[in-house]
């Protein structure tokens, strides 16, 4: 199924592309300069995982972050929303093949999407693919139209953070 | 040139103000299909789907395109370039969440060196 993809490895280092396959699948790929092994132990253990995912730039606080990372595991990710709210992301895992691949659910609406990463190790290099399948091309749109409200949303807290907190930089 | 706007403008009003093409519309964003296939859903003749799908057309709503003998329909360029800011957008998201990660790595592959063990490689 990831055959597709997996004729890139030779792509450079820290280009990230995002590709729409088809009416509701999303495959994002990088390079990383690192075996497998320390890429998945970045993805894997929460105390790595919190440093990465929200990036600096997009002023989100990651107030928790829990994984059990095994088949039918759970992982559960508390962002700070706005002032006072927070928003939670949560699901469970599919498939733990380490140092290789994982597969997990996004269950926080009801027609989430599958996410797939599985990371190819060649020459000390690793090429990192995360497919993003959702049940139906109305359910691809609906997450669209969120991520746009979110990224605004970002962009606001961001101003927030600016004038309110300068300290925080 | 404001003229030309004027009159596109017309022709998407105009093509929006019938509920069968609003229905097409609604449909071709769910995924593409053929004339056929639409006119099936739309209990509608071939020939009356033609003429429905070639008023979306010419409005820049609907692109068509023929492959041997069957027509398929999808949602025209406003769409297309909707959807292409959108991936940008998560593109960026991704990359900053990657560009980050690749600060993780390096730190672990640094320190994988450092204490020298784990020499599987």
């Amino acid at each position: 199924m990831d055959a597709r993809k997996e004729s890139d490895v030779t792509s450079t280092k820290g280009r990230t592309q995002v590709e729409r396959t088809s009416d509701c699948e999303l495959v994002i790929s990088r390079t990383f300069d690192a075996p497998a092994r320390i890429v998945y132990e970045a993805w894997t253990k929460p105390e790595l995982f919190k440093r990465w995912w929200v990036p600096k730039s997009f002023g989100m606080e990651l107030l928790s972050c829990e994984q059990d990372v095994r088949v039918g595991g759970t992982y559960r990710l508390v962002f700070r929303h706005g002032d006072s709210g927070s928003m939670a992301f949560h699901g469970k895992y599919l498939e733990v093949v380490p140092p290789s691949r994982l597969v997990w659910t996004n269950e926080e609406s009801s027609d989430g999407s599958v996410t797939t990463l599985s990371l190819e190790e060649k020459g000390g290099k690793t090429l990192l693919v995360v497919h993003e399948r959702y049940p139906s091309k109305q359910a691809f749109e609906a997450s669209a139209g969120a991520a746009d409200g979110m990224s605004e949303s970002f962009g606001q807290l961001d101003e927030l953070l600016v004038t309110l907190v300068p300290s925080r930089q | 040139m404001v003229q030309y706007q004027h009159a596109r403008f017309d022709t998407s009003f105009a093509a929006l103000a019938d509920v069968t093409r609003r229905g097409v519309l609604e449909q071709l964003w769910r995924a593409d299909a053929s004339i056929t296939e639409l006119a099936e859903k739309f209990h509608m003749t071939l020939t009356g789907m033609k003429k429905h799908v070639g008023v979306l057309e010419q409005a820049g709503l609907v692109v068509t395109r023929k492959v041997g003998r069957v027509r398929t329909c999808k949602l025209g360029l406003r769409r297309l370039e909707e959807e292409a800011a959108w991936i940008e957008k998560h593109r960026q998201l991704w990359a900053a969440r990657f560009d980050e990660l690749d600060k993780v790595v390096e730190e672990l592959k640094r320190k994988e060196k450092v204490d020298g063990r784990k020499k599987r490689k």
